[in-house]
């Protein structure tokens, strides 16, 4: 009781916010960003024009634009800006999943050897193995490393037919190291200029994004997101634990492993389009929960706004901090993410008792 | 009122016997106190109600209805459970962790209604009695569930002397049908309508305080020299002997 009161009042003030206008104040914000990072690069494109272009599109009404502007902001900024807004939007939410799913705070997307699988697939790939995988790109043996590493964890992480937690976690340790061991043999037959492609693949990044890609990544996205957007109340129910979860009318083996499917699904396809980008995964979800208190009804769609407006962010500063050479996004992640979040960490008195 | 019929009930977990032949009746509005060793099968007796275990055979029914035609969640519409040492989810607030109970009268897509509203207000004002001591969230959650059936396992536990008391007058004020664990024989006698004693998987002893808890049930099964009489005041209490402990086994 004490305790549990003591973490009420310890919550930082903006918990008491109201979710409406938090979610408006957050959609807005992720709207500006990715204008914003549509404006900036190589030549610079007013605010008015960028929106005028975006806004030409979405209507379809494309005649009169301006080619060069159109070429710029449509054709080459907006496909990596949206899939930035993609790949944080679904790795937040998918982070917040993972955590409640497998009770464990140290769990992001990628700690159910999710990455492991995908590097291997991809770098395989890139040292030239495509053949032995059939001749596929970087992205489908991305993908389809992906699933196995994560099919493997969960047939070695059940119990009696029931998937553990704690289990499911060794298991996806594991079975990454494992695989981590043959990536690293691949990449020492690995020439410079291969290496370099596995580094910023490893590290993720946006730069390659296309209006093709876009269509299956945005659908996986949104439809995922917005169906685990409506898992908030059951989520909180977990938290009580597995047993009293049960009495309180939630079929827990089902919901367990049917939100680890889609969260591996989405994870899986954001990897296979933009490479393992770390630490958002993790950080945002309980950047969300520092703030806004820990109830997933809000922790959910908060974490979509704001982890897709970061990584938007973050890929605008990974093209403009050394023009003209691009960065990964992972290095930039971690770089600016950690500090803040050891910040708030440092603020916040109420981490220690719960998660 | 809700009651809730046992019958033959039979319990494997991991393979092993946990319980057999149960038989157990609770009629509406009775406070039932369900007590026995440690590994008796007390809190396996419970998770066939709230429908944590599937029994190997016999039927749970609570109003006629048999729980095993019931999905999880139209189970906990049904009953309301408070469970041992249960983890507060970290970091919800009361109000959250009392508005967990609503839970099974969702669906995935509902919002919050008035009829939720009002159960979480009555339940946070039955948890106001006692809001440093007693039995934080967990109670009101329950209560806010709005249950025909409540079950407990050892709330009482890490409870001080008063919010024991406070506690189970509280659930006796409630008038639901309850089956509650208890681990103290003391306050079950003073407390229960009625006593079912569990030894080893199998009903001991079933009926009124005086009539279970008998010095050969105290002695068999519990294994202290101890006798339960009614005093002068109306209380039942347990007294036990100056050398209480029995011989092992005999």
């Amino acid at each position: 009781m004490t305790s549990t009161r003591a973490r009420a009042i310890g919550h930082a003030p903006l918990h008491r916010i109201a979710l409406g206008p938090a979610l408006v104040i957050a959609a807005a914000g992720l709207v500006l960003v990715m204008l914003v990072s549509a404006c900036v690069g190589a030549v610079t494109v007013p605010l008015a024009d960028t929106w005028h272009v975006v806004l030409a599109h979405v209507t379809g009404n494309t005649a009169g634009l301006d080619p060069a502007t159109d070429q710029i902001v449509w054709q080459y900024r907006m496909p990596r800006v949206l899939l930035a807004a993609c790949c944080g939007i679904g790795l937040s939410v998918a982070g917040v999943v993972l955590q409640a799913v497998v009770n464990n705070p140290l769990a992001d997307p990628y700690v159910l050897g999710l990455s492991s699988g995908a590097s291997l697939g991809a770098v395989a790939v890139i040292v030239g193995l495509g053949g032995v995988v059939g001749g596929v790109g970087t992205s489908t043996a991305a993908f389809l490393g992906a699933m196995l590493a994560i099919g493997a964890v969960l047939l070695l992480g059940q119990q009696r037919g029931r998937l553990v937690p704690t289990r499911v976690v060794l298991a996806g340790v594991a079975v990454g190291y494992l695989l981590l061991a043959a990536t690293n043999y691949l990449q020492l037959r690995a020439n410079p200029n291969q290496l370099r492609e596995v580094m910023f693949w490893t590290l993720g990044s946006v730069a390659g994004a296309t209006w093709d890609q876009l269509g299956l990544v945005m659908a996986v996205v949104l439809g995922s997101t917005a169906g685990l957007l409506m898992f908030g109340r059951r989520l909180n129910v977990l938290g009580a634990g597995d047993e009293q979860a049960t009495a309180l009318g939630v079929d827990v083996r089902a919901l367990r492993l049917g939100l680890l499917a889609v969260a591996s699904l989405l994870t899986g396809v954001l990897i296979a389009n933009a490479g393992g980008i770390g630490f958002v995964g993790l950080m945002i979800p309980h950047l969300m929960r520092l703030t806004f208190g820990v109830d997933h009804r809000r922790v959910l769609p908060m974490a979509a706004l704001i982890g897709g407006a970061y990584l938007v962010a973050v890929d605008l500063l990974s093209r403009t901090a050394d023009a003209p050479n691009e960065l990964p996004l992972g290095i930039f992640t971690a770089a600016f993410g950690a500090p803040f979040f050891l910040w708030l960490l440092r603020r916040n008195q109420s981490i220690g008792g719960g998660t | 009122m809700t009651r809730l019929d046992i019958a033959g009930l039979a319990v494997d977990l991991a393979g092993v016997p946990v319980l057999r032949d149960v038989d157990l009746t609770v009629e509406p509005g009775c406070l039932l106190g369900l007590v026995g060793p440690n590994g008796s099968g007390k809190s396996t007796l419970l998770r066939t109600i709230y429908k944590s275990v599937r029994p190997l055979a016999g039927t749970v029914l609570i109003d006629g209805d048999d729980v095993r035609g019931l999905s999880t969640r139209a189970a906990a519409q049904r009953t309301g459970a408070v469970l041992q040492d249960a983890a507060g989810p970290g970091g919800l607030t009361v109000a959250e962790t009392v508005a967990l109970g609503r839970n099974p009268h969702h669906g995935l897509l509902t919002r919050e209604s008035m009829s939720d509203r009002d159960a979480i207000d009555d339940a946070r004002r039955t948890h106001r009695h006692d809001t440093v001591r007693g039995p934080s969230g967990h109670l009101a959650r329950a209560l806010a569930q709005r249950p025909r059936l409540l079950v407990t396992d050892e709330v009482t536990n890490h409870l001080d002397i008063r919010a024991r008391f406070e506690m189970l007058e509280l659930v006796r004020g409630l008038g639901v049908t309850t089956v509650a664990v208890l681990h103290e024989l003391d306050l079950a006698a003073r407390c229960c309508d009625r006593i079912v004693v569990l030894d080893a998987g199998r009903v001991a002893a079933a009926g009124p305080v005086l009539d279970a808890l008998t010095p050969e049930v105290l002695h068999d099964v519990f294994g202290v020299h101890a006798s339960a009489d009614r005093h002068d005041d109306g209380v039942i209490r347990i007294r036990y002997d100056a050398k209480p402990l029995a011989a092992r086994g005999d």
